[in-house]
Order: structure tokens, then C-alpha cells, then sequence
């Protein structure tokens, strides 16, 4: 408890605050993520079926899936710019001294995203007008850019978790820096499969999920079964990939991160024969309360044998290893992942034996519950990985070379608990609205496949962008239009 | 060597983000004073229309700003968003509000939901350069230098005032000119008049507070002010009245469509003219080109990126803006998604 107060003492008092904010607005914009980088590529793969196949209700479902990427894109550029600009407003410690260090990963990411940003606008706006191969074509690219940009963010991160690519000089600034080292870190590989697979998963759940719940409604046509299929069985797909993948990025910080790996797994003293706690609570003196322990599994799961040594969070000094709390916030998020992993397996397998018995989906409501969940678990298990990296890093915010603490702006406590407030209030209206948007045009969509649109689209407010394209009148003076197409 | 061409890749990129988010600044900005609801209707759906397709990919400019400043000048962005935090943060708010409000805007239906994204855009397309400005007007006065804690006192002075103001009008300026370029795109002659009438008040209300805040911002900001008094700043500085001129003239004349080059190059030439003002530094007069760069490797490999990149998106751009010009680019319609 000491050591927790004396740590507590040492730090800045902006430090919660610039923390909460940054935990905060890379929480919300992750949401986000998967769909930006996948999306595009499950409604190209969808486009192609329409167009191959002349079926009209393939490009519909393709057609709809780009009016959501439209509005998800937008909000997912504007939650993207806050976090440059946070790297400054929150860290400038860490981008003063580091900035030209890793910042070429950023720069590959800035332009990725520039070349995603004009496709995305061609592909978005070229429905009508471009011949239609033309029109895939140019969205064709797409995924590649998003691959490109995921690339660029994820050698950032990774060169946080394990730095390297630099010397320090005797005043302790990185000189002599290497690119290609500081951009291939021993963590990149491993991150950047996880999280790329990652992304396509969670947009193929949570798409897929949508049609579950349209399914489990009772609306069972082609439409919804097209529309379930397609991204369930990328997603489907991806998961034994992703298990194995997520298996081999353990076995890496084992190896690379040992500190963060002590925490994920509430490991106190190095040892060998060390077992395995299934959730549970890290306590100061570094006993877990709670949770389920399985004795030697630690060791085995991490060296495949029981005499694997692994090192415990006790081997480094308390200022230089995560929190009690730390650890054990580490260790929930590792193992909710790790669980929601598991079962999305039995998932995809059960999905794969009825497709493999009777090239059919499987009959039964309960897999379709699960499959409508899976989509909400797997975001949630995208945030789980998220805390388990960053968290389990503390307090480095470049491991082992700068501490969060020093890394914080000078810019006093009550100004950041401010801007926090106010960051808090708008994402919170910014999404919740997001949300309702989305969730009208669904119901807009599926009133219109009732047949009952004509009727719906008669008020004096449905003239939208998304209504007719409208002959504009030009006739008198302004002010006295009352063309269609006019907005406000 | 390479430090100053980064440097110059560095304002390069803020000229665009000038140029580019500043016609949609300036969009939103003729958003704000459209009046009602019934009498702003066309304007707005003008806005609507010209905005869409490419305001994302104007975006993306600033976000090419800043990692050019961390990756280039690490020291210079510490020191910028540390002494100009709260108008950078308050920036940073204004552009989630305004690319929110946009965004959602468009696919609402609802009077009441559609009037409240439309002012939550509006007003942030006002305050969100007005605040950009400032910092840049802040760093140009000089008071800013490695080490500076935040303050009201480094964007809160005459110098940076009128650098947010002439933000707003130079914003401002660019979205009438662009927008009546649109109106006869769109065939809305209407409106036209409508917005040539705004480009010449802007145009005139920028020349003002040009003139306004080269006469004021002499005490301030001596280093910049000579700068853009003597040699090429002043030649810039000229040329870009001259364009000013040019496309008040252009933008009533049937060649139109010129104006939006010459009103780019007012902005462009503005934004050259403080980078030539300011040579060697930085921040004047703390800390140089050379001082603030960063490490040799990063910065000759960011060349070889920016080459790289420029290669694919060059080309990508002139396919957007050209088939966006030529009217290819239209949004979905109800028709589409409800087969």
C-alpha cells in the first residue's frame, strides 16, 4: 500500500485526467475501426456477387452497405483527427522526444488514409453515374489502403511496446535512429496479423449479426439470407486464424514482454510449474484473490512444458511494473478475450459442420442468437486486446525508455478534467446520434422493402440528399424557393 | 538540407489544408448565415451538395500536417501544442462538432434533428478556423518558444486575433467563390448571384483585415512583420492581393470556373508569403528550421514516402475533383437503397 502512495505522490495530477481523456476517445474511435478497414472489403466482395451474378438483391444489400460506410466513415475521420491532435494536447513529451523516432509509421498511416479517403469518396458517390465494373474496380483498392493504413498505426504501437532503432546519447535523446528497425519491431508482426484479422472479424460478425436479428424476427428471404451468409462466413472463416494468431501473439510477449505478460497473467514471482488463474484479483502483496486456478497450465500454455520458467511482476522494482489494479485490469481484459475467442470458435464450427452436412445454415434459433451477439462480443473483445496492450505496458509509455508521467503535458489538471467533460458529452451525442441514424435508415429500408415507401415519403421533410436528385429551379431571387432537394 | 525541404513539405500541406478545408470551412461559414429554415433551403442544399464527396479527403490534410510537424519537427509540435493548447483543443472539439454535424445531417429526416446537426456544423465551421488561426497567429507573434507552458497570453494578443479573423474571412472568401462556381454547376443560377454577392463582401472584408493586421501586428510580431513588409514575403503578400483582385474579377465573368484558381491562390500565396516571413525559424525567433529537426533517417525516408505516396494520390485526387467537377459524384438516392 506504500509503494502505491508513494507512486501516487510522484505523479503529475494532469495524469489522470489526460489519461481517462485518451483511454476514452481511443475506446470510442476503435469501435469504429472495423469497419473502416473491413467493412469496404466484405460490401466489394458482396458488389461482385451482385454484379457477376446480375442479382439484384446482392447489389441492394451492397448498395445499403455503402450508405452505412458513408456515414461510419465520417464520424470514424473526425474521432481519428482528435487522436493526432490528443498525441500533442495530452503528449508532447512523447512526440517531442520520440515524434521523429516512430513517427514514420504515422506518416505511411497519413497517406494510406488520404488515398482510402479519395477512393472511399469515389466509391461512395460513383453509384449512379460510373458504368458499373468501372465503379468496383476503383473501390477494388480499397482494402488495400486500409491494409497499408493499419500497417503504418500498428508499427507505431508496436514500436511503443518494444522500442528500438535508436541510441541514446549522453543526455538521453535517441540518436543514431534506424527506420527500418524502428518501423519492424519485434512486436509488429504479431500485432499487425492479430489486429488486421481482428478488424475483418468484427465487421463480419457485426454485419452478419444485424440479419441474425432479422432472422430471428421471422424475416427469412433471400435478402436476409444473403445478408447474413456473406459476412458470417468471412468472419467464420477468420476465427480458428485469429485463435491461432492470438495463441502466437501470447507466446510473443511472453517472450518480448515479459512484465506485461506477468500482468495479463497475474504471474507475482518468477517461477516454473506456475499455474493459470482464470480471472481473479491481484492483491498488493501478490496474492489473487478469486478467480479459478489451474495448477502448471501458465507454464505449459507459455513454454508448451510445466519446468517453462516465466518471470514474475515481482522481478522489476514496483515503479517500473503495472499496479495491482493494473495487473488485474490486464489480466480481465486478456481473459475476456481469450474466453469470447474460444467460443466464437465453437461458433464457426458449428456453422461450418451444417454447411458441410447439408450446404445449408444451421436451423436452430440458438445459433442465430449467438451469431446476433457475436457481433456486440467481438467489439468487445477488440477493446479487451486494446486494454491489454496499453495497460499492460504501464506505467512505460515507451517501454522501459519513457515513463506516461513524463510523457504528459504541462497543461494544468482542471483545464484537462474539462476538456474531458466536454469530450465525454460530445461523443456521447455524436454516437448515440450516429446510432440513430443508422438505426432509421434500417427502418426506412425495411419499410420501403414493405411497399409501403411511397406512403412514408410524402411529408415535407423527406427531401434529403438521399431523396431523388432534384431538377433545381431557377427561376426568382433567392428566398423564394421551394425547390426539392433543398435541406433545412 | 533535407530538414528545409521538410519544411517546406510542411507548409506545403498547411496551404492545402488552407485551401481544401478551407472551402468547406467557408461552406459552413455561409451555412451559419443562410437564415431560416425555409429561407436558407437552397443555399444549404447547395453546401450539401458541393461539400459531400470531397470534404473527408480535405480533411485528411491536417492529419498530414500534424505528422509531418511530429515526425520532422518533434520539438516544434511539442512546444506548439503545449503553449497553444486550449485554442488547439478547443479546435479539436470544433472539428468533431462539425464533421458530426455534417455527416449526420445528411441522412436525417426530421426537421428538428436536421436543424440542430445543421447548427452544430455551422457555428463549428466559424469557430473551428477562427481557433486554427490563432495558433498560427500565435506562433508567428513570436511568444511562443520550446519550453512555453500554456497561456492565455500566447493566443490571446492582437497578433493572433486578427491571424483567427483573417482565418475566417480567408475561409470564408474561398467557400463563396467555390460556391458560385457550384451554383452553375448545379444549374441553380439563383444562386450565383447569391453567393458571387458574399465572395466580393469576403473579398473585401479580407483585404481589410489584412491591411488591419499588417498595420496592427507590428509591435507584436516584428520579425514576421518584416518579413512580410520586406522582399519576397512582400511580393508574396502582393501577389496575393492581386489574386484577390483576379478573382473578384473572374468570378463575375463567364470564365468563372477560373476563379476558384485564383482564389486557391490567394490562400496559397497568403499562407507562402508568412512561411517566406519567417525563414529561418520555426517560431520566430526561437528556434530554427535546423534546430527543431529531427533525425536525418526519418526525414529522408519521409521523402522518399512523400514521393512514393504522391505517385498513387496524386492522380487519385485529380480522378476525385475531376469527376466531382464534372458532376460523376452524386450521393445514393432513396430509389437506390429501397429497390
Amino acid at each position: 500500500m506504500s509503494t502505491a502512495a508513494h507512486l501516487l505522490a510522484d505523479t503529475p495530477a494532469q495524469l489522470l485526467p489526460a489519461r481517462e481523456l485518451m483511454a476514452f476517445t481511443l475506446a470510442s474511435h476503435i469501435m469504429l475501426v472495423p469497419f473502416g478497414v473491413a467493412l469496404p472489403f466484405i460490401t466489394l466482395l458482396m458488389h461482385h456477387r451482385g454484379l457477376r451474378r446480375a442479382d439484384p438483391t446482392a447489389m441492394l444489400l451492397a448498395r445499403r452497405w455503402s450508405a452505412v460506410m458513408a456515414v461510419q466513415f465520417a464520424v470514424g475521420i473526425v474521432t481519428g483527427t482528435v487522436l493526432s491532435l490528443e498525441f500533442g494536447l495530452l503528449w508532447p513529451g512523447m512526440m517531442g522526444r520520440w515524434g521523429d523516432v516512430f513517427g514514420l509509421g504515422f506518416g505511411v498511416e497519413g497517406w494510406a488514409f488520404f488515398l482510402e479517403a479519395i477512393l472511399i469518396a469515389i466509391y461512395l458517390y460513383g453509384w449512379r453515374r460510373l458504368k458499373p465494373w468501372t465503379h468496383f474496380w476503383l473501390g477494388v483498392p480499397l482494402p488495400l489502403t486500409a491494409l497499408m493504413g493499419a500497417f503504418g498505426i500498428i508499427a507505431a504501437n508496436s514500436w511503443m511496446n518494444t522500442p528500438q532503432g535508436f541510441t541514446l546519447d549522453s543526455s538521453g535523446r535517441p540518436v543514431d535512429v534506424s527506420v527500418q528497425q524502428a518501423i519492424f519491431t519485434p512486436m509488429f508482426g504479431p500485432q499487425y496479423w492479430h489486429f488486421v484479422v481482428a478488424m475483418f472479424l468484427t465487421a463480419g460478425y457485426v454485419v452478419a449479426g444485424v440479419y441474425a436479428v432479422g432472422w430471428l424476427r421471422g424475416r427469412r428471404d433471400r435478402y436476409h439470407r444473403l445478408g447474413f451468409t456473406v459476412p458470417f462466413t468471412v468472419a467464420a472463416i477468420l476465427t480458428p486464424v485469429q485463435f491461432v494468431l492470438g495463441d502466437n501473439i501470447a507466446r510473443q510477449i511472453f517472450h518480448k514482454q515479459p512484465i506485461k505478460f506477468a500482468a495479463a497473467e497475474l504471474v507475482w514471482d518468477t517461477d516454473t510449474h506456475v499455474p493459470e488463474y482464470l480471472f481473479g484479483r491481484l492483491q498488493e502483496d501478490g496474492t489473487v484473490k478469486g478467480g479459478l486456478k489451474i495448477p502448471q497450465l501458465d507454464s505449459i500454455l507459455a513454454g508448451f512444458t510445466p519446468d517453462t520458467q516465466v518471470t514474475g511482476l515481482s522481478s522489476v522494482a514496483a515503479a517500473d511494473r503495472p499496479t495491482a489494479t493494473q495487473a488485474t485490469i490486464t489480466h480481465w481484459a486478456f481473459d475476456i478475450m481469450a474466453t469470447i475467442g474460444s467460443v466464437l470458435i465453437l461458433l464457426a464450427l458449428w456453422y461450418a459442420w451444417c454447411w458441410w452436412r447439408r450446404r445449408d445454415l444451421p436451423k436452430s434459433r440458438w445459433f442465430f442468437r449467438c451469431a446476433a451477439v457475436a457481433g456486440v462480443a467481438s467489439v468487445i473483445t477488440v477493446e479487451c486486446g486494446w486494454i491489454t496492450t496499453e495497460v499492460g505496458r504501464q506505467p512505460w509509455i515507451v517501454y522501459q525508455n519513457m515513463r506516461v508521467s513524463e510523457a504528459v503535458t504541462p497543461t494544468g489538471a482542471a483545464s484537462l478534467w474539462t476538456m474531458f467533460g466536454i469530450v465525454v458529452t460530445v461523443y456521447v451525442l455524436v454516437l448515440g446520434s450516429f446510432l440513430a441514424v443508422l438505426l432509421k435508415m434500417r427502418t426506412r429500408w425495411r419499410l420501403a422493402d414493405a411497399g409501403s415507401a411511397r406512403a412514408q415519403a410524402e411529408g415535407p421533410e423527406t427531401d434529403t440528399p438521399y431523396g431523388p436528385r432534384p431538377e433545381p429551379a431557377a427561376t426568382a431571387g433567392p428566398g423564394e424557393h421551394r425547390a426539392p432537394g433543398s435541406d433545412l | 538540407m533535407t530538414a528545409t525541404v521538410v519544411a517546406w513539405i510542411l507548409l506545403l500541406a498547411v496551404a492545402a489544408y488552407a485551401c481544401g478545408g478551407g472551402v468547406d470551412y467557408g461552406a459552413g461559414f455561409w451555412d451559419l448565415l443562410a437564415g431560416g429554415a425555409e429561407r436558407g433551403k437552397r443555399p444549404r442544399w447547395l453546401v450539401d451538395h458541393a461539400m459531400a464527396p470531397v470534404w473527408e479527403v480535405n480533411n485528411v490534410w491536417l492529419i498530414f500536417t500534424l505528422v509531418v510537424m511530429w515526425t520532422g519537427f518533434p520539438l516544434f509540435f511539442q512546444t506548439v501544442f503545449t503553449a497553444l493548447w486550449l485554442p488547439l483543443a478547443l479546435a479539436a472539439v470544433g472539428m468533431v462538432l462539425r464533421g458530426a454535424g455534417f455527416a449526420l445531417r445528411k441522412p436525417t429526416r426530421r426537421l428538428a434533428a436536421r436543424r440542430i446537426y445543421g447548427a452544430v456544423f455551422a457555428v463549428s465551421s466559424l469557430l473551428t478556423p477562427f481557433f486554427l488561426g490563432t495558433v498560427i497567429g500565435g506562433v508567428a507573434s513570436g511568444r511562443v518558444s520550446p519550453g512555453t507552458t500554456a497561456s492565455a497570453d500566447a493566443w490571446a494578443n492582437t497578433t493572433s486575433i486578427m491571424a483567427g479573423l483573417i482565418t475566417v474571412a480567408a475561409t470564408a472568401f474561398l467557400g463563396a467563390v467555390f460556391l458560385t462556381v457550384d451554383a452553375r454547376r448545379f444549374e441553380a443560377h439563383d444562386l450565383v448571384g447569391y453567393f458571387r454577392l458574399r465572395a466580393w463582401i469576403a473579398a473585401a472584408v479580407l483585404l481589410a483585415l489584412g491591411v488591419i493586421g499588417l498595420v496592427v501586428t507590428d509591435p507584436h510580431a516584428s520579425y514576421v512583420h518584416h518579413g512580410l513588409t520586406h522582399g519576397a514575403g512582400l511580393a508574396l503578400v502582393i501577389a496575393a492581393v492581386v489574386a484577390l483582385a483576379l478573382s473578384a474579377w473572374l468570378v463575375a465573368g463567364p470564365a468563372a470556373g477560373w476563379a476558384r484558381y485564383s482564389s486557391v491562390a490567394v490562400v496559397a500565396l497568403l499562407v507562402a508569403a508568412w512561411g517566406f516571413a519567417q525563414r529561418p525559424y520555426l517560431v520566430p525567433t526561437s528556434l530554427t528550421v535546423q534546430q527543431g529537426a529531427g533525425a536525418d533517417a526519418p526525414l529522408q525516408w519521409m521523402l522518399v514516402v512523400a514521393a512514393v505516396a504522391l505517385v498513387f494520390i496524386g492522380p487519385a485526387l485529380v480522378v476525385l475533383y475531376r469527376l466531382d467537377t464534372h458532376g460523376v459524384l452524386e450521393p445514393l438516392t432513396d430509389e437506390d437503397v429501397a429497390e
